[in-house]
């Protein structure tokens, strides 16, 4: 089977999410902005504050949209005293329904107030209400123009759907993101074209409709509606009937997140569960998804619960840490960690062997002196990480200049020399493959990094998943997850996250 | 068709509008109109004559003073129910663009509940005197005059007793003007209705209307039959308005002496 076939069979789940997330927006931005077009096409007043609040909605990037509902729907779930997922459909729905509301509003408001006043005036003057005269002239007059603006929002809100990956809900952004940490090529031209396909599918049939109302051909208005209600049913189908216990398993957005999530998953398949991945999950949001039991059960690791969660700035012995965090994650969360992995994570300063000998670099200490003549890589969440506070305490490091790079692309940018010192994880299979030298750490600024094996609060005493999941305590070495890892982010011959879990299972015995 | 009932008696009582930054379009009109009339009013582009006309089915309500139709405040019933009551023709027609002909004509039976009947569409183009089967036309395939025409069945299709007219022919061609003056005339005369008409034309009004109201900033300067105008009793505005088509009548017949 070609990469793109084996692509395309992961396609139809995505797109029914997809097509719901989308559809979803679409409805509740069509039962929100049709009513405030007639509203605003009504007071000029409203119209300002309407046109003006959607406006400055489309100006927000949408992937800082959608990731702006986490913080606040965390807050409003709070003072409700809980219960609101800050994850996954709900953020989606409510960010792309904000996308939804200018095409339709605006065209919806243009097109009332360009109805000839004639018209209106003739409406009045035989007695209409004011909801006959909405529902027997304006509405069919505006129709069109508001068709239009319904297209524009549906094509808008389907490719923003993609983006929704990041904040942990199903859609054929999984693809793409998946593909692109992997460089898996089929991958992310099967999720664009599959998104593409659907906008253009939709796209002509809502023009149906369009032209339909327009010639006033009832029929091709139905049979367009049609097929798009059967499309919205199929996509729900899935839906319905569902067997066994399903677990989601969340990862973040690199390789071997993806790796240790497929070995989870498959202890679980073997264990009963029937199993969901929830790939791609930004590092700050994953506990939160977590807590809240939007997933189940996903991969932490130490430094980080400790620096970002717990806030914590000493850094005592790695066993003692990870002990101290179950502790605390019970206590103030009900999450339970089942233990290490066996292997780190840590960040870690990487040079070109050659450059660091030639500079004579071997330690963060000895880097202070050269910085400012280096330029620095760093992954898209370093620079704002307590980790790089940390480092930067410790070591007064000032580089001529650092720029932040998807993982997979910061690899790229040392090999290529646009960047001098990465910071690299140690548990990557490039660091031995591009000859990297990883520079010490004197000062024991940053903290440990061991995988920890995290379960949700909801599963915290579910005697089976911990039994399927606990021979993973301990299993793994470095050496092993950093082979695993080389196989899905080296730039040829790559693996998948499933064949690299499948290896990963052979050769540690799980 | 036999003569219905006359039409109702219409009364405005020191009705006033007024609007925001001190513009007075009507200043305290008192005038009664007599049922199964046919009142002319006329007057220069902003003496009010259609705002007044618009404060009788409400289209514009009064700042002050009362408008009573057949001895019944205008404001005595919710408007749609009241305008039902009252055939509307305006200089924009404003037929409905997304309905057929038969459709538009029948839209006030549509809102009173009545399903739409075909024989009383064709009983209303033949009072218009359209072909029937202009019926299932679209407004955008007549000419101007046949729209008016429409617009006038339209107005006429819940057999009102009140007719307003708001510049009903001012879109239309001299040839249709005339025609369609003169039917609607043969209307109000068979229907048995009240009829007014605001109108521009001084020439019009004297030939169409049993008495003319003269209005100028807001009030009514003058109150006459179309004979004594003529005769000069209706005051300097009103002689002024009809000096324009005396003077045109005289010139056509001196060149017609001429000739």
């Amino acid at each position: 089977m070609s990469p793109f076939v084996e692509a395309l069979t992961r396609v139809p789940p995505l797109l029914a999410a997809h097509l719901l997330l989308a559809a979803s927006a679409l409805l509740l931005g069509l039962a929100i902005s049709l009513p405030l077009a007639i509203w605003s096409a009504r007071r000029s007043g409203v119209a300002r504050v309407a046109l003006g609040f959607a406006s400055l909605v489309q100006t927000v990037p949408s992937l800082a949209l959608l990731a702006l509902f986490y913080p606040l729907l965390l807050f409003v779930s709070g003072l409700v005293g809980g219960g609101i997922p800050a994850l996954g459909f709900l953020p989606s729905l409510l960010a792309l329904t904000l996308y939804a509301l200018l095409p339709i509003l605006r065209n919806g408001v243009t097109g009332l107030l360009g109805l000839d006043p004639a018209v209106i005036e003739a409406a009045d003057g035989v007695g209409m209400t004011s909801w006959q005269k909405l529902r027997l002239v304006e509405a069919p007059l505006v129709a069109p123009v508001l068709m239009a603006g319904i297209r524009t929002a549906a094509v808008w809100t389907i490719g923003a759907a993609t983006l929704s990956t990041t904040v942990g809900q199903p859609s054929l952004g999984d693809m793409i993101f998946a593909g692109l940490q992997t460089q898996n090529w089929a991958l992310v031209l099967a999720g664009c074209l599959s998104a593409a396909a659907l906008a253009l599918a939709v796209d002509a049939l809502l023009g149906l409709i369009e032209r339909g109302i327009a010639q006033r051909k009832r029929g091709r208005v139905w049979a367009a509606s049609g097929v798009l209600l059967v499309g919205v049913l199929l996509a729900l189908t899935p839906l319905w009937p569902r067997s066994g216990d399903t677990i989601t398993i969340g990862a973040k957005n690199f390789g071997e997140q993806y790796i240790l999530a497929r070995v989870i998953g498959h202890r679980l398949e073997r264990a009963g569960y029937h199993v969901q991945y929830r790939d791609g999950l930004g590092s700050a949001v994953v506990f939160g998804a977590l807590k809240t039991d939007a997933i189940d059960v996903y991969v932490d690791y130490a430094g980080t619960i400790w620096t970002n969660e717990m806030k914590r700035r000493d850094i005592p012995a790695r066993p003692a840490m990870v002990a101290a965090i179950g502790d605390w994650a019970a206590k103030t969360a009900q999450v339970r960690l089942l233990g290490a992995l066996g292997f780190e994570n840590a960040y870690a300063f990487a040079m070109k062997d050659a450059a660091a000998k030639a500079k004579g670099v071997a330690s963060l200490d000895d880097l202070v002196r050269v910085a400012p003549q280096l330029t620095l890589g760093a992954d898209l969440e370093f620079l704002e990480r307590p980790e790089w506070a940390a480092v930067q305490r410790a070591y007064p490091l000032k580089f001529g200049a650092s720029h932040a790079y998807s993982p997979t692309f910061m690899y790229q940018a040392l090999a290529s020399g646009q960047a001098d010192v990465i910071s690299a994880f140690s548990s990557d299979g490039r660091i031995a493959a591009q000859h990297l030298t990883v520079l010490s750490d004197p000062r024991h600024a940053i903290p440990g990094y061991d995988a920890i094996l995290m379960v949700a609060p909801g599963r915290a005493k579910d005697a089976k998943l911990v039994a399927a999941l606990q021979p993973m305590v301990g299993r793994i070495p470095v050496e092993a997850m950093r082979a695993a890892n080389y196989q899905v982010d080296r730039d040829a011959d790559k693996a998948t996250p499933d064949a690299a879990a499948r290896w990963l299972e052979r050769k540690v015995g799980l | 068709m036999s003569v219905q009932s006359p039409g109702p008696a219409v009364a405005f009582a020191g009705v006033t509008k007024a609007y925001a930054g001190g513009t007075i379009a009507v200043d305290g009109v008192s005038v009664e109109i007599a049922g199964g009339s046919f009142v002319a009013l006329v007057g220069s582009s902003g003496s009010g004559k259609s705002t007044l006309l618009k404060m009788i089915n409400r289209l514009i309500a009064p700042s002050a003073g009362e408008v009573r139709i057949g001895g019944v405040g205008v404001g005595d019933e919710p408007a749609h129910v009241l305008r039902r009551r009252i055939g509307y023709v305006f200089q924009n027609i404003g037929l409905f663009p997304h309905m057929s002909v038969a459709e538009n004509i029948a839209i006030g039976l549509r809102l009173a509940g009545e399903r739409a009947n075909a024989e009383r569409v064709a009983e209303l183009l033949d009072l218009v005197e359209l072909p029937r089967e202009f019926a299932m036309r679209r407004p955008d395939a007549l000419s101007g005059g046949q729209r008016q025409r429409v617009g006038v069945a339209r107005a006429l299709a819940t057999a009102p007793g009140l007719l307003l007219l708001d510049e009903p022919f001012g879109a239309l061609d001299p040839v249709t003007r005339d025609q369609l003056g003169t039917a609607i005339r043969q209307l109000h005369d068979r229907l048995g209705l009240t009829t007014i008409m605001v109108t521009h034309d001084m020439a019009e009004a004297l030939i169409l209307a049993d008495r003319v109201l003269v209005m100028d900033a807001g009030r009514i300067v003058a109150d006459a039959t179309p004979k004594a105008l003529l005769a000069g009793e209706g005051g300097p505005v009103a002689a002024a308005l009809v000096a324009v088509p005396r003077e045109q009548a005289r010139k056509l017949q001196a060149l017609e002496r001429g000739a």
